[in-house]
């Protein structure tokens, strides 16, 4: 079978008759077969049922009248809740427990005709950097030696890079779709904050979360977007702005007014290969007409701060849900309230997940509240107020997708801090709940995928990826 | 407790009182609010709080907190939003509750209570929106708790009083008019057994005339407006006592214990709590409109007050009969509905306080049960008026056939059952003549001075009227008749 990377060439061929849906889902299921015991990128993988949605599909596509996504085979973050499948949040204390109904973003991707093909490892609850904080294990990056695949999305990406299937739905919370995209070579779309409803999505830190796409063209990210984004019932913070036709690809401007952050770019910490290759575009840039600008942001050393301080703050509260009395992991021997507590959360949450914890009940703690979550409030304001400003001025603000390329296994998993400052660059979309997305961006040395992040104004997702595929070469 | 040292004490008590909105579903989930069902019955994964859901904010329970705003003439917000009160406990299905913390609904307002000494408004200083818990349940002998999360999610509101009411007295007379209240307004059934209603006391004492409240006590689990007042009652020289033993107080939750009617300090620390309250990320800013204020201002009921003013001032009754005749809404109702085909404002009032609240008392039942409307009520009030048949025979007589039969007017009724009082004296003296005719020698010893006999004429004379008689035309004309012979 052929090697597909859109969704188009996919469509093209179904319809042309060549292939047929069984045929791939058939050629999914054996490289996840071949690639997965190593990789770990899917913990549930739903053989029968693609094979048997597969041939509805191929019926439908015979009788003229199919979905959107028909031919598209999907894999879903294990973070999304797909009905009657299990979904856990990469955390023991989610151990057995089945959705019950489907996420909005699941729904409408099944209502277009996506194969869910199974669900896709990640770092508990989508906190991590390197999909190494798994109750499943570490997901490998399918290229180099050991390499991380970057988180919390890690299995999403990996399954893509890996052609385990066509593409994934993550989500992301600070970089958690686009840093493993750039990790492993991939597009990763991170849509501004309320475009696509949460209902379904297993929430990390509810003012942050947004489900995207990865996917390994850009126009394959925009065909999700369509489908998955737009009012919600379900959702009261989803916006009710109509959904473009983001699929259309076609740029608005010739030229466009590119700002680049200069901390970002011209910054010590960053790989050598990684500010080359983000140089590098840049001159592209500017050698397509484009206008580019460095400018100074210098808030930036608040990012992360602020970043910690308030999704930690919200999860604490998020995942106060998880006590072993309703569902999920209960530790044995709870004779007693309290003790029941404690040993469930202590024996069913990771380091990680339990240090966000900490830290999130710490800063809404009544005598630190003000100190530390009610000025991290203030900074958001400002980083948001500063960066709509930036984007009065630019289309787009640039910079690499992450400071390195991915660590090898175990690098960083140590050092708490040195793990954050990967997010560096991603988390300010998050905190100011603007789109942007990381294209790839060539390779290092050693062959690892570099990573270049594109961010754009509120909605502007339809420029933003029409800009994207322009520039992706 | 020695009326003397009692003297040297101020008390100060606050309440908080949740009332449970009577909305049909939950206040963030489509699951139905009602009491009553099968434990776990009215359950989602919205209620259970399942990973990936999302409250959902249902506007009824929002108008219905309007109307309690409106009612008390607090001050509407128009922007607010939802807190997250995190803590942990089985009947809490996401380890935090979602309430208002910084942004209350209502802010001020106030309730009138009646005490001896006259009126008091008992101010609120806010009234705001949140959601229930489940419930716990121990069973006897049995080692595990099982808990219900069918209340899980009822919309609440809580009215939090100033700390101005200064006795038991005062905080029984406030919560009935706010009982009264919220069931005028249709918002809540009001009925503390089943907890749709509760109250939280805080109580504290302190020397008359310090300006610092001593240290306060909250008493938690009364289940009646009775219990709520015996609680404060048992509290107060507790307090005392202690003050005047010089004792600390300990700030503290007390149980108060029906079957005593002692409170009893309880075993968790609300003091040690920190609720870790931040802004709930998944609702958006609550905004009350003019248009949606007015919408709901329109669909105001008369308020108790209201109508107590119009039926002493309109309809001149007596303050008891206008007490006792608002005291729910539904009486209110009838008595106003009756008064649109009578204008005996004051014998609609009497029958309804008197036949019908007994027949209502001793059969169990609501105003809403009577079977008599009432226009028909009033056609037998009307009856009474126009000397066709007397009160006795239209409460004894024709109201029992009134409950039975829903079709006859009370004057067929009467008319059938030959209860048409005779006050033709033409039929009343051939009566008259023919008891006296029967009884020569009683009317000799009632002409020789035994006046007391005239009872005994008057009973046969009934007796054979079959009751139709109009006593007062009868004794007149007998008394006529005696004296003539």
């Amino acid at each position: 079978m052929k090697n597909y990377s859109t969704l188009r060439e996919i469509q093209k061929d179904l319809l042309a008759g060549t292939i047929t849906c069984r045929q791939l889902v058939e050629f999914y299921l054996k490289n996840i077969d071949e690639k997965n015991l190593k990789l770990n990128a899917f913990v549930s993988v739903y053989a029968e049922e693609s094979l048997q949605k597969a041939d509805e599909v191929d019926l439908k596509i015979k009788s003229g009248n199919y979905g959107k996504l028909a031919g598209m085979v999907l894999g879903i973050k294990d973070l999304l809740c797909y009905k009657d499948h299990p979904v856990s949040a990469g955390s023991k204390i989610l151990d057995g427990f089945e959705a019950q109904f489907n996420g909005t973003a699941v729904q409408r991707v099944l209502d277009e005709d996506a194969i869910i093909i199974g669900r896709q490892n990640c770092d508990e609850f989508g906190m991590g950097s390197t999909n190494e904080n798994s109750n499943f294990g570490p997901v490998l990056n399918a290229v180099g030696d050991h390499r991380v695949a970057g988180g919390s999305s890690g299995g999403s990406a990996v399954a893509v890079q890996a052609d385990m299937c066509l593409a994934s739905l993550g989500t992301d919370t600070g970089g958690s779709v686009r840093m493993p995209a750039g990790f492993c070579g991939l597009v990763g779309l991170k849509p501004t904050y309320s475009r696509v409803s949460r209902w379904g999505l297993i929430a990390y830190a509810s003012s942050f979360d947004c489900i995207g796409p990865i996917t390994k063209s850009v126009e394959d990210s925009a065909i999700l977007l369509e489908v998955i984004a737009g009012s919600d019932e379900q959702d009261s913070t989803v916006s009710t702005k109509e959904v473009e036709a983001y699929s259309e690809l076609v740029p608005e401007k010739k030229s466009y007014k590119i700002a680049y952050l200069r901390e970002a770019v011209e910054s010590e910490g960053l790989q050598p290969e990684v500010k080359a290759a983000t140089i590098a575009k840049l001159d592209f840039l500017k050698s397509q007409g484009h206008t580019v600008e460095a400018v100074d942001f210098p808030l930036i050393k608040h990012f992360l701060p602020t970043y910690y301080i308030l999704t930690t703050a919200e999860s604490s509260s998020n995942l106060s849900r998880f006590d072993g009395v309703k569902y999920g992991f209960r530790a044995a021997n709870s004779k007693e309230l309290i003790t029941m507590y404690k040993k469930t959360r202590s024996e069913a949450f990771r380091n990680e997940t339990r240090r966000r914890i900490m830290l999130g009940t710490f800063v809404l703690s009544a005598s630190y509240y003000d100190a530390y979550y009610t000025k991290a409030q203030k900074v958001r304001r400002l980083v948001k107020e500063y960066t709509d400003s930036l984007l009065e001025n630019y289309d787009f603000l640039v910079c690499p997708t992450t400071p390195t390329t991915a660590y090898k296994i175990g690098e960083k998993t140590a050092d708490p801090i040195q793990m954050y400052l990967g997010d560096l660059f991603t988390v300010q979309a998050n905190v100011v709940g603007l789109p942007a997305i990381s294209i790839p961006n060539g390779e290092d040395n050693e062959g690892m995928p570099i990573g270049f992040q594109i961010m754009a104004g509120a909605f502007q997702e339809k420029e933003l990826l029409a800009f994207s595929n322009a520039i992706l070469v | 407790m020695n009326p003397e040292i009692r003297s040297k004490y101020e008390v100060v008590i606050g309440l908080e009182v949740h009332a449970q909105l009577q909305t049909e579903t939950k206040i963030f989930a489509a699951d139905p609010a009602s009491f009553g069902a099968l434990p776990n019955t009215h359950i989602s994964p919205i209620t259970l709080g399942h990973p990936g859901t999302l409250p959902k904010l249902n506007r009824k329970a929002v108008e219905y907190a309007i109307k309690l705003g409106l009612a008390v003439g607090s001050k509407i917000s128009d922007r607010q939003y939802f807190d997250r009160k995190n803590y942990f406990y089985p009947d809490l299905p996401k380890g935090y509750q979602i309430t208002q913390d910084k942004t209350p609904i209502c802010i001020g307002g106030g309730v009138k209570v009646k005490l001896k000494e006259g009126e008091k408004t008992v101010r609120f200083h806010h009234i705001h929106l949140e959601e229930d818990a489940g419930k716990m349940l121990h069973l006897d002998g049995e080692s595990d708790s099982l808990v219900d999360y069918n209340r899980a999610g009822t919309p609440l509101v809580e009215m939090v009083t100033e700390p101005e009411i200064k006795s038991a007295e005062e905080a029984f007379q406030f919560m009935t008019e706010v009982r009264k209240l919220v069931r005028y307004l249709g918002i809540c059934d009001g009925n503390m057994e089943e907890g749709s209603l509760r109250c939280d006391v805080n109580v504290s004492v302190m020397p008359v005339g310090s300006k610092v409240f001593g240290t306060k006590v909250e008493i938690k689990n009364m289940n009646s407006i009775r219990n709520v007042y015996r609680a404060i009652e048992f509290e107060i020289p507790r307090q005392i006592e202690m003050v005047e033993r010089g004792e600390a107080i300990i700030q503290e939750t007390r149980s108060f214990d029906a079957n005593t009617g002692k409170t009893h300090g309880m075993r968790e620390k609300e003091s040690m709590n920190d609720y870790r309250y931040f802004p709930e990320p998944d609702l958006t800013p609550l905004i009350i409109s003019e248009d949606w204020l007015s919408a709901v201002k329109t669909q105001m009921p008369a308020l108790p007050w209201e109508l107590f003013e119009k039926f002493t001032r309109e309809y001149h009754l007596p303050e008891y009969d206008a007490g006792v005749l608002t005291d729910s809404r539904e009486i209110a109702e009838y008595f106003e509905a009756t008064c649109s085909f009578t204008n005996n404002y004051k014998a609609v009032s009497n029958w309804i306080m008197g036949t019908v609240k007994s027949y209502l008392n001793e059969n169990n039942l609501e105003i809403s049960d009577f079977s008599v409307s009432p226009e028909r009520l009033a056609q037998l009030i009307i009856l009474v008026d126009e000397d066709k048949v007397s009160n006795s025979t239209a409460a004894q007589k024709i109201f029992p056939e009134l409950l039975k039969d829903s079709v006859k007017t009370p004057l067929q009724i009467a008319e059938t059952n030959n209860l048409i009082q005779q006050s033709n004296t033409d039929s009343l003296q051939s009566l008259i003549d023919e008891v006296l005719a029967a009884n020569q020698p009683k009317v000799k010893e009632y002409k020789q001075g035994k006046k007391g006999l005239l009872g005994m004429f008057m009973g046969e004379i009934m007796k054979k009227s079959k009751g139709s008689a109009d006593p007062k035309v009868t004794t007149a004309l007998l008394q006529k008749t005696l004296d003539s012979l």
